[in-house]
């Protein structure tokens, strides 16, 4: 059956996220204060075939691993829907 | 020696290095398409050039998505059987995607495109600091200390941005590049890569000639020397 699988990808926690401090700056100035901090990264939505939902999970992990993360700037979680 | 300058969906800086190679160092230069992979024509004494520009939109991530062209498994190839290949730019990108060099280009420290001359100390740069424009909004070279003293420790850093006088300084880093880092090679010292555009800075019309030196240093001379 088809699963819908999530990836989601994360700059690195040790790296600056640029991006993230430009939307803190923009909360601040909202006046959102309790805000501590932001980190900006992607979610992709992968339709996958598979047996099991391991199976798609799998799959999942091999395409992230192998393009969709970057592990020199990037991390990734996968969860199947 | 003749060159290849590699075309990508969103390459915009192939024509000025077709136009500097060809016309201001007098080189032999043949566009190569994206979709084609034929470099039968190029033996290890040539050079491959990947670049600059935003090649397939940027998507994902820089250089992400032109590493699995048809083109590049050859450059690839070409790479691992010591032919030469420089990256300019988005081509410094796709080098660091493709694993023929380590590291990556993260978004700049300020969250700004930067489009300004720098300098830069390095590869033919001996007696002066070179004047070399840059353009990018994700130059910020960023790899692991182990990778990075392996880099410095086999002199792979082939440049490093700093002030007009040559000093490396942290005012001097325009984007937040760790160690200053500019332009790197592999271990092999056949694949280069570096932000700065040398193709830009190659006629007097432009105004400045340093691109020249960096073209003829690193990639006409059998072997680079290392300053």
């Amino acid at each position: 059956m088809t699963y819908t699988v999530q990836v989601t990808v994360m700059p690195l926690k040790e790296l600056l996220d640029p991006q993230g401090k430009a939307v803190m700056g923009g909360l601040s100035n909202l006046g959102l204060s309790n805000v501590q901090d932001v980190r900006i990264g992607k979610n992709i939505t992968l339709q996958v075939e598979a047996g099991s939902a391991d199976a798609a999970k799998e799959i999942a992990e091999t395409a992230a691993k192998k393009l969709l993360a970057n592990p020199v700037m990037e991390y990734f979680e996968v969860a199947v829907n | 020696m003749k060159f290849g300058v590699v075309v990508f969906p969103g390459s915009n800086c192939d024509r000025d290095m077709q136009e500097a190679l060809q016309n201001d160092l007098k080189q032999e230069v043949v566009m190569l398409w994206h979709k084609d992979k034929d470099l039968s024509r190029f033996t290890t004494n040539d050079c491959i050039i990947l670049p600059g520009g935003f090649s397939y939109g940027d998507y994902l991530r820089c250089g992400a998505i032109a590493r699995f062209s048809p083109m590049m498994q050859s450059v690839i190839d070409f790479a691992n059987s010591g032919g030469k290949v420089l990256g300019v730019c988005n081509g410094f990108q796709i080098l660091c995607e493709s694993h023929l060099l380590p590291g990556v280009l993260l978004r700049n420290a300020n969250q700004q495109f930067i489009c300004k001359n720098v300098y830069l100390k390095g590869v033919g740069g001996a007696d002066k600091a070179l004047k070399i424009p840059i353009a990018h909004g994700e130059g910020r070279y960023f790899a692991d200390e182990a990778t990075l003293n392996e880099l410095e420790a086999n002199n792979q850093v082939i440049y490093r941005y700093c002030d007009e006088k040559g000093q490396i300084t942290a005012a001097a880093n325009p984007n937040g590049a760790i160690r200053n880092i500019a332009g790197i090679c592999n271990k092999n010292r056949n694949v280069f890569g570096m932000m700065p555009h040398p193709e830009r800075a190659c006629t007097s019309a432009l105004g400045n000639i340093d691109g020249r030196i960096i073209l003829k240093t690193l990639i006409m001379q059998p072997q680079p020397a290392f300053v």
